[in-house]
């Protein structure tokens, strides 16, 4: 939702919301390049993440304070939460720093969706969330091809333990689809999808409560446009819980495929 | 409306399908997520994980240092105990002979006590023999001049006759003797 739109909405024409409300026209032009709004919130998640993260590490105290407290409290959510959890303690340190820096620049990119005056989820642009979900893919299948070699972690991940004889015939091109090709697309379009359906139920329920209570002559807009102003408070309150969950939720599906591609057993 | 929008919105002709990804997208996410990724790598997460450590090592000193001081008390209170054990064995000990002293003491004294008893008696029984013989023969001799002098005055007359009356006296004393015994 831009000024642009809101200018648009207040002429007596319905608002028609769909994709192209998240084509939002370019900031300023870099020569060429066109620098838009997403690209610059996502610049701003920089300096966002790391001055705060690092304001409230610094004192690096044995007794924090409040906001070393806070910090410790993500840290340690993502720490020993998430990666510990699923990488098991013996390896998980090493990809602390990364599952960590998954679950800060999700959160942050989906929170300015309802940050006022930012109000746009990056990550509702796939180019963002693809972005991360190439780097999970590439470190998940690193780390299990450094551990156990090329084939052996081509065996482990496509290969069900317990399996014998022809069934393999069925089983083998199914798990490597599932555990090596599918699973960047997975975690590349649920982010996108729910950043980018929460938007556009947002635009559709302000916009449209705005235009029935402001502009429509119809008898039933007021009670229309009530409904649809409180709906749109509402799925504010249930997208922050969103926008946490699916910070969670790829941190915690990044951690266990590293896990499994770790693991001993299958 | 959608083409005079998308006019206003793209610069350069873009697809309004949100499925395909804009490759100045995916750079830029990729360059952001490697920055983000390096500082907190080096300013962050070694801040938290040495104040982790530090917590982790002052609350095991901590611990250690209670087991520490539990044990000192414990080893206090076993010496304690142990010299209160010593000390109550003494003093059962005293006692004990303090008793047998006591015991000793009041026998010595018993012994004593009754050998002066023993003593004074029979001195007793001695000066009281003596004395009794000492009047015994005054007594003889005064009953005899007594009696002599008592039958003369009844008689009338002297008995002339010492050698008589004094064989006369001595009988009669030996009679009263004897019948005395």
């Amino acid at each position: 939702m831009t000024l642009a739109l809101t200018a648009f909405a207040a002429s007596a024409e319905p608002p028609s919301p769909g994709p192209k409300d998240f084509d939002l026209p370019a900031v300023f032009h870099f020569g060429e390049f066109g620098v838009t709004k997403p690209m610059l919130l996502v610049v701003l998640s920089l300096f966002v993440i790391v001055g705060l993260f690092s304001t409230m590490a610094r004192p690096a105290a044995v007794v924090p304070g409040r906001m070393q407290f806070a910090g410790e409290l993500v840290y340690g959510f993502v720490r020993n939460g998430i990666a510990r959890e699923n990488i098991g303690s013996a390896e998980f340190m090493r990809f602390v720093p990364y599952l960590f820096t998954i679950f800060l620049f999700v959160l942050v990119n989906n929170f300015y969706g309802l940050f006022p005056f930012l109000q746009f989820p990056s990550m509702s642009h796939i180019g963002y969330p693809l972005a991360i979900a190439i780097l999970s893919w590439l470190v998940y299948n690193g780390a299990g091809i450094k551990k156990k070699g090329f084939l052996g972690y081509l065996k482990h991940e496509t290969v069900p333990g317990g399996m014998k004889g022809p069934i393999l015939l069925l089983l083998v091109p199914l798990e490597f689809l599932s555990n090596i090709l599918l699973r960047p697309i997975t975690l590349t379009l649920r982010l996108f999808a729910t950043m980018f359906a929460g938007h556009l139920l947002l635009i559709l329920f302000s916009l449209g409560g705005s235009y029935l209570l402001l502009h429509s002559d119809n008898s039933l807009a007021l009670p229309a446009g009530l409904v649809s102003s409180l709906l749109a408070i509402a799925i504010s309150f249930l997208e922050i819980l969103i926008m946490f969950l699916q910070a969670y939720v790829f941190t915690l599906l990044s951690s266990m495929y590293i896990g499994e591609a770790l693991a001993d057993e299958h | 409306m959608i083409t005079s929008r998308l006019a206003l919105a793209a610069a350069e002709p873009e697809d309004t399908n949100p499925l395909i990804p804009h490759t100045p997208e995916i750079v830029i996410s990729l360059i952001v997520f490697g920055l983000i990724f390096f500082l907190l790598k080096k300013l962050v997460i070694p801040a938290f994980e040495k104040a982790y450590a530090e917590r982790t090592a002052a609350i095991e000193g901590g611990i250690e240092e209670a087991q520490a001081a539990q044990k000192e008390a414990k080893a206090a209170l076993d010496k304690y105990n142990e010299q209160l054990a010593g000390a109550r064995h003494e003093a059962a000990a005293i006692r004990e002979e303090a008793k047998e002293q006591g015991a000793q003491i009041i026998a010595e004294l018993r012994a004593q006590a009754q050998a002066e008893a023993e003593r004074i008696t029979s001195t007793a029984h001695a000066q009281v023999e003596a004395e009794r013989a000492q009047v015994l023969a005054q007594l003889k001799g005064e009953v005899g001049s007594m009696a002599t002098q008592l039958a003369g005055r009844i008689v009338g007359e002297s008995l002339d006759d010492d050698a008589r009356q004094k064989r006369t006296v001595e009988r009669f004393i030996a009679e009263l003797e004897e019948s005395a015994n």
